[in-house]
C-alpha cells in the first residue's frame, strides 16, 4: 500500500487532496486459435476472415475451451504472485451490441481462474510501491466496429471476436498518474517475460479502464468515476492528470460526484460522460450453461511453475547481487525483455559493469535519439560486446570508443575494422610516448618550473600529451611516464 | 419472488424484444406465475449441498491451440441482410 506521500497530493484551492486510483487491464493472450474457437488470433486479416461459426454465435454452435489460454492465464497469475484457483466458472455477461454477436461475453463473475496477487512497481526516482491484485479473470474479446467507412453505417469485423482476453484488476492501491503508468508498464513487463501477451498497446494487445476518485488525505474511498479502454501510457496518464481535477472542482465548489463512466478523448486531453446512469449497464450475470465449471489440479499448476522463465524482480535481484550493478541501472535494463536479453548478451564473459554503463549510456541514449526500437538497432549485442572487449584489453581508450561507437551506430560496422582503418588503435608503445613526453617537456622549460610548485599543473602536461599523440595515447602509460620525467 | 410492470419493460429493452405497452401488464402476470412455479423449489433444504453443474459425471472438454477453424468470410456474412466488401454493416452506432 503506498502512503499519501506528500509529493503526490494535487493541490486544490481549499487544501491537499489525494487521488486514488484502481485499473482494470485487459491483456489479450498470446495463442494460435481463440478462447473457444478454433479460429486464428492473427491480427491484420482480411474483414472476417479470422471467424468461425462460433464466433459469429450461429445458432447451435457450442464453446469449446482452449487448453493453451487456460495454461497462459495461470502462468500468468504465478507471475503476478497470485493465487491460482483450481475450480473456476464462466458465466455469461449480458449485453447488446453489434460486434457482439452472442448478446453476451463468455467472462469469469463470482469464480475467477486467479485470485489475488501483488506486483511490486518501480519509479523512476529509485522508489518502489506495492500494487495488490484483486484477480484476473478470462473472457472473450469482441469484434471491432469502424464509425469512419460510411455516413449513416457502421462497419463490423468479427476478427477479434472471441479471442481471449486476460483482465487483471487492480487493488485501489494507486495514488497518482506517474504510479499508474508505471503500474501499467511493470504488468506490461510482466506478460512479455511471460509470453503470454504481447503487450502491443497500438494494435490494442494491451488496453486498460481506469478508476479515479479523489479524497482528503486520510478520509474513506471518495466517489469513483471510470474512463473505459485507454490504449497508451501517455493517455492514461492524461486522462488521470484532468480527471482528478475536475473531481477536485466540483467538489470544491460544493458539488458532488457522480458514479459514471467517462470516455477519454484524446484530442483534447478531456473527459466527458459516455453512459448517463439510466442508461448505465445491467450484465444480468449469469454461470453459461453451455460451459461446465474450469478444473485443474495443484499438480499441472506446480509443472507450470517450474518452466517460468526468470521475471524482472528476480533479474533485478541477480544484476544486483551477482554482477555487481547499481539498483538504478538493474531496474533500467530489466524493464523491458528485450533490453535485459541484449544486455545480458553483451555482459555474457565481459566486466558486467562496464557492459551495463554501454547498454544504458550510450546505447540507449543513441536509440532515444533516433527513436529506435531494440528490436531494430543497427548495432548488435555482439558487436557491442567486441567494442568493450576492445576497451578491456586497452586496444582503445572509453573516449576513442565513443567516437567508434558512434561510426558503428551509423554504419554497423565491426568495430576492430573500424578502429583498424581510421587508425585509432591506442599506443601503448612507451617508446612514443616517450618522445612525445620529452619533446614537451624540452619545449616547455617555464612550465615545467611552474609544475615544481604546483603539483596541479600535472593537468597540462597529460594534455599536451593526448593533444600529440590525437588521444591514442594510453591514459595510464602517459600518467606513468610524465610522473617518472617530472619528478625524477 | 416477483416483477412488476416497470421490470419487465426494462428486461425486454435490455433484450431488446419488442413489447407492446398493452402486452406488459399479462406478460408480467405470465412472468409471475413462472416465477412461483419456480419458487416452489425454495421448500426443498439445499443446507451444505453443492449446486449441481452436471447430471452425469463429466469434464469440461479442452481443446488443443491449433488453428482448425475460419478462413471462411463468405460462409460468416452470408445470412448478413446488409454488407459490405466483407464486412456486416449496422446502422450507425456511436457511444
Amino acid at each position: 500500500m503506498s502512503e499519501a506521500t506528500k509529493s503526490n497530493l494535487l493541490q486544490g484551492v481549499t487544501g491537499d487532496w489525494e487521488v486514488v486510483v484502481g485499473m482494470e487491464i485487459h491483456a489479450q493472450v498470446q495463442s494460435k486459435a481463440k478462447l473457444f474457437s478454433g479460429a486464428s488470433t492473427e491480427f491484420g486479416a482480411e474483414p472476417n476472415a479470422n471467424v468461425s461459426l462460433v464466433d459469429a454465435a450461429m445458432p447451435g454452435m457450442l464453446p469449446v475451451i482452449n487448453a493453451y489460454c487456460v495454461e497462459q492465464a495461470v502462468r500468468t497469475g504465478l507471475g503476478l504472485k497470485a493465487q491460482i484457483n483450481l475450480r473456476s466458472i464462466f458465466d455469461r455477461k449480458n449485453y447488446f451490441y453489434p460486434d457482439l454477436p452472442q448478446g453476451y461475453q463468455i467472462s469469469q463473475f463470482k469464480d475467477p481462474i486467479v485470485g489475488e496477487g501483488e506486483v511490486i512497481v518501480d519509479m523512476p526516482d529509485g522508489t518502489s510501491f506495492t500494487v495488490g491484485i484483486e484477480r484476473l479473470h478470462l473472457e472473450q474479446d469482441a469484434g471491432k466496429s469502424i464509425h469512419d467507412l460510411h455516413p449513416s453505417k457502421s462497419y463490423v469485423d468479427l476478427n477479434r471476436s472471441g479471442i481471449a482476453l486476460m483482465e487483471i484488476v487492480s487493488k485501489p492501491d494507486i495514488r497518482s498518474s506517474e504510479q499508474a503508468a508505471a503500474y501499467l508498464r511493470k504488468v506490461r513487463a510482466i506478460v512479455r517475460y511471460l509470453g503470454t501477451c504481447d503487450g502491443n498497446m497500438e494494435q490494442g494487445s494491451m488496453r486498460a479502464d481506469v478508476n479515479v476518485s479523489v479524497r482528503r488525505p486520510g478520509d474513506p474511498l471518495g466517489t469513483r468515476c471510470e474512463m473505459k479502454n485507454i490504449n497508451s501510457m501517455r493517455f492514461v496518464q492524461q486522462a488521470i492528470d484532468y480527471e482528478a481535477m475536475r473531481q477536485i472542482e466540483i467538489i470544491e465548489a460544493g458539488g458532488t460526484i457522480n458514479q459514471e463512466t467517462r470516455l477519454f478523448d484524446s484530442r483534447n486531453g478531456e473527459t466527458r460522460t459516455m453512459r448517463s446512469k439510466e442508461e448505465a449497464h445491467d450484465y444480468r450475470y449469469f454461470p453459461d450453461p453451455d460451459l461446465l465449471p474450469l478444473e485443474f489440479d495443484q499438480a499441472w499448476v506446480d509443472e507450470i511453475a517450474s518452466g517460468l522463465p526468470e521475471l524482472p524482480d528476480d533479474k533485478k535481484a541477480r544484476f544486483i547481487a551477482d554482477m555487481g550493478l547499481s539498483p538504478y541501472d538493474a531496474s533500467v535494463l530489466v524493464s523491458d525483455k528485450s533490453r535485459a536479453e541484449f544486455f545480458e548478451a553483451v555482459a555474457e564473459g565481459r566486466d558486467a559493469k562496464l557492459a551495463a554503463n554501454w547498454v544504458t549510456g550510450e546505447f540507449f541514449g543513441a536509440l532515444n535519439k533516433n527513436g529506435t526500437a531494440i528490436e531494430d538497432s543497427p548495432i548488435s549485442a555482439a558487436q557491442l560486446g567486441a567494442l568493450v572487449d576492445l576497451i578491456s584489453d586497452d586496444t582503445i581508450s572509453g573516449k576513442i570508443a565513443k567516437q567508434v561507437f558512434e561510426i558503428m551506430f551509423e554504419t554497423g560496422e565491426e568495430p576492430a575494422k573500424i578502429v583498424e582503418d581510421k587508425g585509432l588503435k591506442q599506443v601503448t608503445d612507451t617508446g612514443a610516448i616517450e618522445a612525445a613526453v620529452d619533446e614537451i617537456i624540452a619545449a616547455n622549460p617555464d612550465k615545467v618550473a611552474e609544475y615544481k610548485e604546483k603539483p596541479k599543473m600535472f593537468g597540462w602536461f597529460v594534455g599536451q600529451v593526448m593533444k600529440v599523440t590525437q588521444g591514442k595515447a594510453n591514459p595510464k602509460a602517459v600518467n606513468d611516464i610524465l610522473k617518472a620525467k617530472l619528478d625524477g | 419472488m416477483s416483477v412488476d410492470t416497470e421490470t419487465v419493460r426494462r428486461i425486454a429493452h435490455l433484450a431488446r424484444i419488442a413489447v407492446k405497452e398493452e402486452a406488459l401488464e399479462p406478460m408480467t402476470g405470465e412472468l409471475n406465475t413462472i416465477l412461483d412455479w419456480v419458487e416452489q423449489l425454495g421448500e426443498v433444504n439445499t443446507e451444505g449441498v453443492e449446486p449441481m453443474t452436471r447430471v452425469v459425471d463429466t469434464q469440461l472438454r479442452w481443446r488443443q491451440d491449433e488453428v482448425t477453424d475460419g478462413g471462411y468470410p463468405e460462409r460468416v456474412t452470408k445470412n448478413a441482410p446488409d454488407g459490405d466488401d466483407g464486412f456486416f454493416t449496422v446502422p450507425k452506432v456511436v457511444e
